[in-house]
């Protein structure tokens, strides 16, 4: 997994809350069986409107996803993550996200940046003003920024201090868990023994 | 101080605890199907790591699986190439799979407590939101994602941060002609979607100990839809006598060994939960949802609400946005809604006591002329029990569809699908925008609601059914 210090980037204002991760990425995208190619279809029943966000030649290049509350509810698709980065993301900030969405984008190198819902208001209305305009986001100072002068916005965003760690280092989760194989096996030697195999006795 | 019984499961499963790291879990159960697991298995490849504990994996055939022409290959070739990835990927790791064709084959979470690989104490999980379903059992049991998947094939654990502890405490007793889904429903949208979050929810008092081991599942199934991380519900004699004489069920003295470690599988009187909310069964009534999400629901009695109502403003916004989605008008009631297609089945409602139940009811009735009603078995076991009881019959005679098994209509992954402005009356769990086929409008709504929804061609209940019968006499 590549390293994820800090990133500046075009902001694009998603004014919904609750986008579960069937709006993200629809099931009938999800029959790919590579990491890849997911871009198409990434918001795709919203993606038709002319209007909708992505659709605005300002934020075409965007990389930074500024959602309202209850980003990436519902299915457990890891797809939805992927779509995002596919597309071009690398961070979304939320005033709150699905677990399992903020999980997996921890475990793909995607940041979720939990940021308090004032800030997020008030970033919407920065790049809504100011179209194209970037976000900073720096994952050493849990910091979030944009603008300049006295309008100028910085704040603190959350994320969890393992996730956080596990980004910047560019760690592979399951790297990290064999280098613990004697913990597991020392586990397995004292399983209950009525526990249910599922292959053949 | 005590423990909750989700800490008791969590402590009894701590492969390394370290300072400043999440608890490194042990997965007594890993459940895989086609959508979520072919990269988890490229990855394996690629690292060249094994399955480390392939009798502890699970495969089975659903999200794509077709309910008609069963006997011919997968017609589309993007969702057959997603299924032969498994077979080929089960194959050359060693995992059991049941595939389509298979007596076993069903929607994973039918399928596991089915072969009684499902049992308390454990912790299970699969790259299915809905795996808290197997809560039901005293489980610790929740979704992951496929980076996840990867993570247990190869070292059969799970670095997870602990959650806070949640108790629902369901008391009084459930009123005729509502149902586990009810309940459920309910409760969702009072809490709204977000309000489990970041909890462990245990389901507790007299209502809940009432429940059938499949009604349990219902309740369970649904914790994700308001964004707990699992839901269960403490083992009792109703869950030992479920789980006894299955496949995997413990045998002979390990069956007493296991029965005597499940039952202190209880929370403790002292031990302490972050959150408690209550509930009185009683005031339970058929519940629909109107929204877009499982949190916008009324009961079958009220009106379409009106956005205006919302004092949260990203509430309000969302309200209109479902409205103009569903096609509604604030203010109609919720039995003038009338609906194309009911769907029963699903890993919420597709058991065999689910079928029993809305065959019972559909009896001597007919599907009403502009409502197609589709019936989907969780599982080929189910299919072929109801078929032995003679539901199929009795569905069939009524006017609805017979199908294989599988996730079918519950998400628009395989050819069952509502067409745009569609509207369904659906047993499953997810009322998401598209979730049955692009364009299409979902109700949520229990198997009772959805009988009687079908013989009406409106939003109905079962009094309504009732009515139907008595004008007929
Ligand atoms: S029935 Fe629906 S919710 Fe259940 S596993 Fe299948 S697609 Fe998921």
């Amino acid at each position: 997994m590549e390293k994820f210090v800090s990133h500046t980037g075009v902001a694009a204002p998603l004014r919904r809350s609750n986008v579960d991760t069937d709006q993200i990425i629809p099931a009938v995208y999800l029959k790919r069986v590579t990491r890849t190619g997911f871009e198409d279809g990434l918001f795709a029943a919203w993606r038709n409107d002319e209007s909708f966000v992505l659709n605005q030649p300002a934020y075409k290049n965007a990389t930074v996803l500024i959602a309202g509350p209850d980003f990436g509810t519902g299915s457990s698709r890891e797809h939805a993550v992927w779509a995002l980065q596919n597309y071009g993301f690398k961070a979304v900030i939320s005033p709150r996200f699905g677990d399992i969405f903020r999980g997996n984008s921890g475990k793909a190198g995607l940041l979720a940046a939990q940021v308090d819902e004032k800030v997020v208001q008030r970033l919407w209305d920065y790049v809504e003003e100011n179209p194209g305009a970037s976000v900073s986001l720096d994952l050493e100072t849990r910091t979030v920024k944009a603008g300049e002068g006295v309008d100028a916005i910085e704040d603190s965003f959350t994320i969890d201090d393992y996730t956080r760690w596990r980004l910047l280092e560019g760690l592979d989760d399951v790297g990290i868990t064999m280098s613990h194989e004697d913990d597991i096996e020392a586990y397995e030697a004292k399983r209950l023994p009525f526990k249910p195999a599922t292959l053949g006795a | 101080m005590g423990k909750t019984l989700a800490e008791k499961i969590w402590d009894d499963h701590v492969v390394r605890q370290a300072d400043g790291e999440p608890d490194l879990l042990y997965i007594d159960l890993h459940l895989i199907h086609e959508v979520t697991s072919p990269q988890a298995f490229d990855g394996l490849r690629l690292s060249g790591r094994p399955v480390r504990r392939p009798d502890l994996t699970l495969a089975t055939e659903d999200h794509n699986i077709p309910t008609t022409d069963l006997d011919k290959p997968i017609a589309d070739l993007v969702s057959r190439t997603q299924v032969e990835t498994l077979r080929r990927n089960a194959e050359e790791f060693g995992v059991r799979l049941h595939p389509m064709g298979d007596i076993d084959q069903g929607i994973v979470h039918v399928v596991g407590p089915q072969l009684g690989l499902t049992q308390p104490g454990m912790t299970i999980v699969c790259g299915d939101s809905h795996t808290s379903t197997h809560g039901a059992f005293g489980s610790i049991a929740f979704g992951i994602g496929t980076s996840e998947v990867e993570h247990v094939l190869a070292t059969q654990s799970l670095s997870q941060a602990k959650p806070k502890m949640m108790a629902v405490e369901v008391d009084g007793v459930l009123p005729e002609g509502t149902s586990a889904k009810d309940l459920i429903l309910a409760l969702i949208t009072q809490e709204t979607t977000g309000g489990g979050q970041g909890y462990i929810v245990e389901y507790r008092g007299e209502a809940i100990r009432a429940l059938s081991m499949e009604e349990r599942m219902t309740v369970c199934n649904m914790s994700i839809e308001w964004g707990a991380k699992a839901g269960l519900i403490a083992p009792d004699e109703t869950t030992f006598e479920y789980i006894q004489g299955r496949a995997h069920a413990p045998q002979g003295d390990q069956w007493d060994e296991a029965v005597a470690y499940w039952k202190g599988l209880v929370t403790d009187d002292d031990a302490h939960f972050d959150k408690i909310i209550r509930i009185d069964a009683s005031e339970v009534t058929p519940f629909v949802t109107w929204g877009t999400n499982p949190g916008q629901g009324v009961p079958l009695s009220a009106n379409v609400p009106n956005p205006e109502d919302f004092e949260d403003e990203s509430e309000r916004i969302a309200a209109e946005n479902a409205l103009k989605y569903m096609g509604l008008t604030a203010g109609t009631p919720m039995r003038e809604v009338s609906v194309d297609t009911v769907f029963l089945g699903s890993c919420t409602n597709g058991r065999i006591s689910d079928l029993r139940t809305a065959a019972e009811l559909i009896k001597g009735h007919t599907v009403a002329e502009n409502t197609r009603m589709l019936v989907v078995p969780g599982s080929v076991r189910v299919r072929l029990q109801a078929q032995e009881e003679g539901l199929d019959v009795i569905f069939k005679e009524a006017g609805a569809e017979w199908r294989g098994a599988g996730c079918s209509m519950c998400l628009g992954m395989n050819p069952d699908q509502l067409v745009p402005g569609e509207r369904s009356a659906s047993t499953s769990n997810r009322n998401f925008e598209g979730r049955q086929g692009k364009g299409g409008r979902t109700h949520l709504v229990s198997p009772e609601v959805a009988v009687a929804t079908a013989v009406l061609g409106h939003l109905a209940g079962p009094t309504d059914l009732a009515a139907v019968e008595t004008a007929g006499v």
